[in-house]
């Protein structure tokens, strides 16, 4: 079980990771929404994993699990909301002051205008809606 | 509890209270502000007198409240001989320069800003006078270098003014970063930052190894402060400042801190051979360059300034000489050299309030003019000279003894005499200038205004300290001796020595250098214009804010090719930089352990259910990033993702997480739902391969290093501290869910933090959309027109149906929380689910009429209750936010535990529900304007 909790973070994070490193700022956002959901899950984790031990004060339970890294995550998950809001805002910002969604307010960055070359046709009909 | 044991907090703190009341007041008249600077400084004055008869009594207070004891740093103020006498000049001379700046001020320049700043400064400089503790002393020793910045820089629109007051931050700043090293030694040597301690302990730091590093970073701090050579040039350039601020900053107050700060530690730092030799050359080097530089500047306020660096170094080279009398006579000049120089800067603002100009080449002759000023001006400049029958002609007097008996012992025999002598005769010289110049010396030379006598009352605080010059000078012994015996015997740390302050003490070398001093001055004055052209010819732009402004320079220049090294101004390489940073960090971490990477821990079976979900999540994840281009499709992949997650929470124990989780993640998507309608539908192709590849290196890295740093960890036992929060969740906080407890009990703090970062995203996306337009495309990504009925009435039914079954589920995780999973967090988050599927099946002007509540409101009420709740079981007598339960038996309903954490939770409920319905709505009201904008063109 382990093995597949420990696989399932380091996908999510590499994801993350990738799209947190792309040059558009929606995927940007997507990739910090899932970076955070790695995050949120890999500290969940450091209580490590219990089936069927809720936190829950109970005189019949037999066990309880770790409760201080849920309450930890249960913050950090709606933190992680209000983070993606701001980010997704300013976002919106950036397009309407600079006229573009690059995330350095480019118009078209250079690896960018060597697709144009490749496909023009196709990506400029896209930007024409910007 | 009485007022003398709590009064010299509220003295230093009091300005700092009043400061914003005195920039509010303006609104309201012009001059409110001054009153309320001014009745503020009385007030303070009033709190202080109590506690001064057992200063006179030979008493030393101290008032301390412990507040991080693990470090030494304690809340600790002292009231002696010493830091009464600068207390009261601080507020007295304070209290005449804001009488005299509410005529200073003209119309244009904002009263309320200048009275808060000054009330400020005058709130570090007692802080500063008043600390027993050490570091306190030195946070209140920035803030007067923050403050007098402010004051400097006061015109803002002028060059002079901002350039000055930068070199002012900086030289005094740096040396205050000095100053906290030293004072850092001085508590490692004492093992205590209370000066109490520090100055019992003199023999101790003295033969300490570290004393000389600790004297050289202390006296870095008080030279800078105090402008002693070579850190003497921003002072002149200080000199942009408004004059009162002048007047106060460099006759009183904060030039004298440095002062301060030798007096305070001469028991424990002075009598070195060390000691002699930094402070007493750097204290003569500054006498004699001040007096001399002061004769041949022709603005009035550079005259002035440079004759305060002269009488600053005068009084430092007394500490230099490190005698007893020699402490007297320096503290007796501190008295003085306030009272003079604080005249002769009012007199200096006033010369240059009426005429316009302060150019002595252009001012002559006002004798005629104003003569009031005049007669004020020729008594100060006198007692600056050191004229016979006024105050500066005593303390000269005493000064040229103890140089002349230092010479004896220290240096060779005559160099000092000689020198103080020369001193003395540009003292006089200048102060000639200042008098002869400007009221003699024939007829003005087109001046921008004609002069005349200041109003009555700008002239009522020159009056009272020239009539003060006079009064020392006559009688000595009865208005200065009390003062003096005290701050001088608090200083030394034991009785103060015999000292006389008669003016006559017979024909002696003291009185012949006075006297060699007067006639060679006026000599010297009448030769003026001979030396003027030698001065010009010889060292014109002699200047230390050149070397400044050199080595300022190289250092931006460095700073700046650093920075460019590493920020190519793009954000690409910038997150590549940090994420590949941390990779780096935690890789080489990683193999610097020897224990092998998995522990002994025995692990689950994995089921196939489990397999299967785990499977369904990396799909998604994978396809997230894969169809990363097509933006709509890869938000549906990336909610899977969310979903998947929350069911994990479900099946590993964590019921509030996965409630959690599922309704932050309707949330989530609706909000990037709405706003990928603004930004354009697809990602363009990036075709770096480069960048690919380095891109998806990272990224794998990343994905290894996480997944062999889970395992280490998942593969070990580990002793949790949570066993404290089981046990004591039931007994302690009154609930049986634990992990609620720990939120708004155990670390109800923290859950506080939380809330309130949550509330300015809110109100931070409230602020970016206000006034945003954005074009809003008119089809959707396949070409298609838009549905023309965004709110379909089947959907508004049911939403309308379900509205308050979902707000009764809110209610019931609300209440429930405590004891089962839900609480305030889960709660809100469905309410604002609740809400916001309103807005979206009726749209936003519909549900705004029915519903009419402001989400700013809900957020800050939200935010109130939270803090109130903490706040009353402090009030209570318990630490902030402990919860207090009890059990009420409801009819109907049965036992019912009533808990003040409901009351909290009650907050962070409202709090979530604010700022997610405003977040969401704000982008709603968007879109909605922005198909409104299109209807009308279509029109």
């Amino acid at each position: 079980m382990e093995w597949l909790i420990a696989s399932v973070i380091a996908v999510m994070t590499g994801c993350g990771v990738y799209l947190t490193l792309r040059a558009r700022t929606f995927p940007v956002v997507l990739g910090l929404t899932m970076l955070a959901y790695a995050v949120n899950v890999f500290l969940f984790t450091m209580g490590r994993l219990q089936i069927g031990f809720p936190a829950v004060i109970d005189p019949a339970a037999a066990g309880y699990t770790d409760p201080l890294p849920q309450a930890l995550v249960l913050t950090a998950i709606v933190i992680a909301f209000g983070m993606t809001a701001f980010l997704i805002v300013l976002a919106l910002k950036a397009r309407s002051e600079l006229g573009n969604d690059h995330v350095d307010g480019l118009h078209r960055s250079d690896d960018e205008l060597k697709a144009t070359k490749h496909n023009s046709a196709k990506s400029d009909s896209e930007r024409s809606t910007s | 509890m009485s007022l003398l044991s709590f009064n010299l907090p509220i003295v230093a703190l009091l300005p700092f209270a009043a400061a914003p009341f005195a920039a509010w007041a303006t609104r309201y008249n012009r001059l409110a502000s001054a009153w309320v600077a001014g009745l503020t400084t009385l007030l303070t004055l009033a709190i202080l007198f109590p506690s001064m008869q057992f200063i006179f009594a030979g008493e030393t207070l101290i008032q301390q409240w412990s507040w991080l004891p693990s470090i030494g740093f304690n809340l600790a103020f002292r009231l002696d001989g010493l830091a009464l006498l600068f207390a009261l000049l601080i507020l007295l001379i304070g209290l005449l320069i804001i009488f005299y700046a509410r005529y200073y001020l003209s119309a244009k320049d904002s009263m309320g800003r200048f009275y808060a700043y000054m009330l400020m400064f005058m709130g570090s400089m007692l802080g500063i006078v008043l600390s027993e503790n050490l570091l306190q002393l030195v946070v209140f020793w920035e803030l007067t270098s923050i403050t007098s910045f402010l004051l400097i820089s006061y015109w803002q629109h002028r060059q002079d003014a901002r350039q000055g007051a930068r070199m002012a931050l900086a030289v005094t700043g740096a040396g205050g970063l000095a100053l906290l090293g030293g004072v850092l030694l001085l508590g490692h040597i004492v093992g205590s930052y209370q000066l109490s301690d520090v100055l019992a302990s003199g023999e101790l730091i003295k033969g300490h190894d570290l004393y000389l590093p600790t004297l050289v970073l202390i006296l870095l701090g008080v030279f800078t402060k105090s402008a002693q050579f070579p850190f003497h040039f921003w002072l002149p350039h200080a000199m942009a400042a408004p004059t009162p601020v002048s007047a106060y900053l460099h006759s009183a107050t904060m030039v004298k801190a440095g002062i301060f700060l030798l007096a305070r530690f001469f028991p424990a730092l002075s009598g070195t051979p060390e000691w002699m030799w930094m402070v007493g050359t750097a204290g003569m080097i500054t006498l004699l360059l001040g007096a001399y530089v002061a004769l041949f500047k022709h603005d009035l306020k550079g005259l002035l300034a440079y004759s305060t660096l002269s009488h600053l170094g005068l009084i430092t080279l007394l500490f230099g000489f490190s005698s007893e009398l020699a402490l007297v006579a320096a503290i007796f000049h501190i008295i003085n050299h306030a009272t003079f120089k604080g005249s002769l800067f009012m007199v200096a603002g006033i010369i240059d309030h009426e005429s316009g100009t302060r150019d002595m080449r252009k001012l002559n002759g006002l004798f005629k003019m104003m003569p009031h000023t005049a007669m004020l001006a020729m008594i100060a400049a006198a007692a600056m000279a050191g004229v016979p029958l006024l105050n500066g002609f005593l303390s000269k007097e005493m000064f040229f003894e103890q140089a002349i008996s230092a010479s004896g012992t220290t240096l060779a025999a005559w160099t000092i005499p000689v020198l103080v002598t020369l001193a003395a005769i540009f003292s006089v010289a200048y102060s000639l200038r200042f008098i002869h110049d400007v009221f003699f010396n024939g007829e003005p030379i087109d001046l921008p205004k004609t002069p005349h006598e200041p109003p009555r009352f700008m002239k009522i605080p020159v009056d009272i300290l020239v009539v003060l010059c006079l009064l020392v000078g006559v009688a000595p012994m009865f208005l200065i001796s009390p003062i003096l015996t005290v701050a001088v015997a608090s200083s030394l740390q034991t009785a103060a020595p015999e000292f006389s302050l008669a003016i006559w003490h017979g024909f002696n070398l003291p009185l012949m250098m006075s006297f060699i001093a007067l006639v060679l001055g006026v000599a010297v004055y009448s030769m003026r214009h001979r030396l003027f052209a030698w001065h010009d010819r010889c060292l014109h732009g002699l200047e230390g804010k050149a070397v400044f402004d050199w080595v300022l320079w190289k250092i931006i220049r460095l700073s700046k090719k650093i920075t460019d090294a590493f920020d190519q101004t793009t954000l690409q390489p910038a997150v590549t930089w940090v994420i590949g940073g941390a990779l780096m960090l935690s890789i080489i971490t990683f193999f610097q352990f020897n224990s092998p990477l998995l522990g002994d821990r025995v692990l689950m079976e994995a089921d196939v259910i489990t397999f299967l979900m785990s499977a369904v999540l990396i799909i998604a994840s994978i396809l997230t990033v894969m169809l990363h281009h097509k933006r709509l499709v890869s938000l549906i992949a990336i909610g899977v993702v969310g979903l998947v997650v929350a069911l994990g929470f479900v099946k590993f124990s964590a019921p509030d997480l996965a409630l959690t989780q599922l309704s932050v993640e309707v949330v989530t998507i609706v909000l990037l739902l709405l706003a990928l309608f603004f930004l354009p539908q697809h990602t363009p192709q990036e075709r770096s391969y480069i960048r690919f590849t380095r891109d998806g290196v990272i990224s794998v890295a990343a994905a290894v290093s996480v997944f062999f740093l889970t395992m280490a960890v998942l593969s070990r036992d580990y002793s949790p501290i949570s066993g404290f929060f089981i046990d004591n969740a039931k007994p302690g906080g009154g609930g049986t869910n634990v992990v609620n407890v720990i939120l708004v009990d155990f670390r109800g703090f923290d859950t506080l933090g939380e809330i309130v970062v949550l509330a300015l995203a809110g109100i931070c996306v409230f602020a970016m959309l206000e006034g945003l337009k954005l074009a809003a495309p008119a089809k959707d990504v396949d070409g298609l027109v838009w549905s023309h009925d965004p709110h379909p009435p089947i959907m508004q039914t049911l939403t309308r149906l379900l509205f308050p079954l979902m707000l009764m589920v809110a209610v019931f995780i609300f209440l429930r929380g405590h004891n089962l999973p839900g609480g305030g967090f889960i709660a809100g988050l469905i309410a604002s689910v609740a809400l916001i599927s309103q807005y979206l099946a009726n749209g936003i002007d519909w549900t705004n009429e029915r519903l009419r509540i402001d989400m700013h409101r809900v957020i800050w009420i939200g935010l109130l209750v939270a803090t109130l709740t903490g706040v009353v079981s402090m009030l209570i007598g318990y630490p902030f936010l402990t919860t207090a339960f009890t059990y009420l038996t409801w009819p109907v309903v049965g036992k019912f535990e009533v808990a003040s954490a409901i009351a909290f939770d009650l907050g962070v409920f409202l709090v979530v529900v604010g700022a997610t319905v405003m977040i969401l709505v704000e982008l709603g009201k968007l879109s909605h304007a922005s198909h409104h904008v299109k209807h009308e063109e279509v029109n």
